[in-house]
């Protein structure tokens, strides 16, 4: 009860994250309205979260990695490669929809492990590990895959396009990702070890904690994750594409997405809603430009600048309300003060 | 061979005391120092360009060679461009964008016109060291991650370039200006020509082995290794980092001016730079992360990566499976120095517990509950 009361009184990260969202929308529903187009029809709205979804399942398990002090830039590779993969185990046939989806998330688990594997056991930094198992991925596409490969049956491009209402079934799988991930964090042993390690690994492994099993989970988690993209991204075009992940430059909007969620970069300290308020914060802004039809090229240089300057924002409130040592519980003194 | 045989064995294990490294002779600091992740590299690049040459006799002629030399000198630079801010704790991945923009600039403020090309390079030197000091500030003043700053300004960078060329190919800057990155000194004796671009590259590297040597270089180290005691010790990290970010961006700016020789004018000129000279550095054995590591390891680093990819053009290795390779060689390049690094660095744990326990604390006289210490 006393905790509720300071959150109320102190703006969370989280609690930005959504006024920035708020006002990215009151924003973008006056620019669309200024060119005639309603910012709230069905059709809009649509777009909108069908954008979150495909960024919200990367977004998610980079928010694991970011967590646990770690980076995935091999994303962009795991996608591309469950997208052919799984497009040429289906080849147009319904029958082969299940045996496709359980291999290829095998196959990202197995590059989440070995991730994990790296970075823990190796001790290789996050970002060298993962951009060097992207690479070889990429090394391995290119050789095998020159264009596009493989088909999707109709059974399957059906999950890229139901919808209940204005929400399309993709989004709602990724929203149960996302809570899956909240309950990961918030209410397991692994959860809280994730936030341990990544605050601080020596302290972490001090107080007993096997540093390397919450880096590897979350590796693994991350991976399947992007599989799942992946999988997400071949119901909808259908065909298996070789260089859908790079095109999309999942690696770093993704980490941008957690970043401007409020997570920080260094790892310990974040959360699963406010990187979903990331992804719904770039996915308004992408819309509106395009109603209001600014080039691709130029919101490329308003994503960059909004990135930057939220990020700016957080690191000076993180400067100057740091409270004092043991003053006030931290994000995962209150989780535990609830998972009791 | 006995300074050989004492390095094999560690100084802690040999019955006389071992001679600290910097105190032996200079044989002996050689092969210490070859034993590190820095010195190693050269090792590995010497033992690659023989394998080179002994598959393909025609790349150890010295005229090839040195145009070998001459192409990889402009990702050579940008190595040493990054390694100023990997060494002090920081990312530049705006370094491609930054390429790219100077490439397209160059196309367009020069075009034919060669009185224009001397206005040309300081504009593009200046906008350079603007960009640094942007990447800089905003890392140090805002207090942003420079990963997210340098993304956010190669997004930004990339997005106007994109926007104001169309993304395609346009302006081709005067052949005068071109010569700066594909021309040569012509009947050179031995090796035939001496690119221009190798004559660039040595004066830099020159440069940047003498500025890690100055107070700045060594500043820059002690704040990558650790910041807070840097500050402490009267460092300024606005500046000293910002003036890091500059000398990556001016490097790239060289790079770029190489380039356009080399690659013409094009958008997608300098593409995956950023990662190709990050893999450079790291290879050199700098440690990521910051702190340590040594400058031309760095230059030496991208002078390897590209040899190994000869040897695997040379070997029928399909061009495909390059990244691959060069994904497999950072990790364990990441993985092999990082161990030797913290090996250096201190005793491993058993090491020092017996260490403490070596030197039990004096057990209290009985009686002493005064607080009196008894002479």
């Amino acid at each position: 009860m006393i905790l509720n009361g300071r959150v109320n009184r102190t703006l969370t990260s989280t609690g930005i994250v959504y006024l920035v969202l708020v006002a990215a929308i009151v924003i973008g529903a006056i620019l669309t309205g200024l060119h005639d187009r309603n910012f709230f029809s069905t059709g809009n709205v649509r777009a909108i979260l069908t954008f979150t979804s495909v960024l919200g399942f990367v977004a998610i398990g980079q928010t694991l990695v970011i967590l646990v002090g770690s980076l995935d830039l091999s994303v962009p590779f795991v996608i591309s490669l469950s997208s052919v993969l799984a497009a040429g185990i289906m080849d147009g046939q319904s029958g082969n929809v299940a045996q496709a989806v359980v291999l290829t998330l095998l196959v990202a688990a197995g590059i989440g492990l070995a991730n994990g594997l790296i970075v823990s056991l190796l001790g290789v930094h996050g970002f060298v590990a993962t951009l060097g198992t992207g690479l070889i991925i990429s090394g391995y596409l290119a050789t095998n895959y020159q264009g596009s490969s493989g088909s999707a049956p109709r059974s399957f491009r059906l999950i890229g396009a139901n919808q209940i209402g204005p929400v399309p079934v993709s989004t709602l799988i990724m929203l149960g990702c996302a809570a899956a991930a909240i309950l990961l964090l918030r209410r397991t042993r692994t959860g809280h070890q994730i936030y341990a390690v990544g605050g601080n690994r020596e302290v972490a492994r001090l107080s007993g904690i096997r540093t390397s099993v919450p880096v590897v989970v979350a590796h693994v988690l991350c991976s399947v994750l992007a599989g799942l993209a992946g999988l997400l991204l071949l119901s909808r075009l259908s065909v298996g594409s070789p260089t859908i992940g790079s095109q999309g430059g999942y690696d770093l909007m993704s980490i941008a997405a957690v970043v401007l969620g409020g997570t920080l970069l260094a790892g310990g300290k974040g959360n699963i809603v406010g990187t979903l308020g990331g992804v719904a914060i770039f996915a308004v802004m992408d819309q509106v430009m395009s109603v209001i039809e600014v080039t691709s090229f130029l919101q490329d240089v308003v994503r960059g600048l909004v990135i930057v300057l939220a990020v700016a924002v957080y690191a000076r409130r993180e400067v100057e309300r740091r409270p004092a040592p043991f003053d006030r519980p931290t994000g995962l003194d209150a989780a535990l003060v609830e998972a009791r | 061979m006995s300074n050989l045989a004492q390095l094999l064995s560690g100084p802690r294990s040999v019955g006389r005391p071992a001679i600290p490294a910097h105190l032996r002779s200079w044989p002996g600091r050689l092969l210490s120092s070859l034993a590190t992740p820095g010195g190693a590299i050269f090792v590995l690049a010497a033992l690659i360009l023989v394998a080179t040459i002994a598959e393909n006799p025609n790349f150890g002629e010295p005229g090839v060679l040195i145009r070998f030399f001459g192409r990889t000198a402009p990702l050579a630079i940008a190595a040493i461009g990054q390694y100023y801010v990997i060494v002090s704790g920081e990312f530049d991945l705006s370094m491609a964008a930054v390429i790219s923009m100077q490439v397209v600039l160059a196309g367009n403020f020069i075009g034919e016109d060669t009185g224009r090309i001397i206005p040309g390079l300081a504009i593009m030197l200046v906008l350079g060291a603007f960009i640094g000091v942007l990447n800089g500030l905003a890392t140090t003043v805002l207090r942003v991650p420079s990963f997210i700053v340098t993304l956010g300004m190669m997004l930004a960078l990339t997005g106007i370039v994109k926007h104001l060329t169309g993304g395609a190919a346009d302006g081709n800057p005067a052949d005068d200006f071109r010569e700066i990155g594909r021309g040569k000194f012509e009947n050179v004796p031995v090796v035939e020509v001496v690119p221009y671009s190798l004559l660039i590259f040595l004066v830099l590297a020159v440069a940047a082995a003498w500025l890690m040597r100055r107070p700045f270089g060594r500043s820059l180290l002690a704040a990558g290794d650790n910041p807070e005691a840097a500050h402490r010790a009267g460092t300024s990290l606005v500046w000293l980092k910002t003036r890091a970010f500059v000398l990556s961006s001016l490097s790239a700016t060289v790079a770029g001016i190489l380039l356009v020789g080399y690659a013409g004018v094009h958008p997608s000129v300098g593409q995956g730079y950023e990662f190709t000279a990050i893999t450079a550095v790291v290879l050199g054995g700098v440690l990521l992360g910051g702190g340590r590591g040594w400058v031309l390891s760095a230059a030496a680093g991208a002078f390897t990566l590209e040899l190994l990819f000869t040897y695997l053009t040379v070997q029928g290795v399909e061009s495909t499976w390059r990244p691959a390779v060069q994904g497999l060689i950072i990790i364990l390049a990441v993985a092999v120095s990082g161990r030797a690094w913290t090996a250096g660095r201190r005793p491993r744990r058993g090491a020092r517990r017996t260490e403490i326990s070596t030197a039990p604390p004096q057990p209290p006289s009985p009686g002493t509950t005064t607080g009196e210490v008894d002479a």
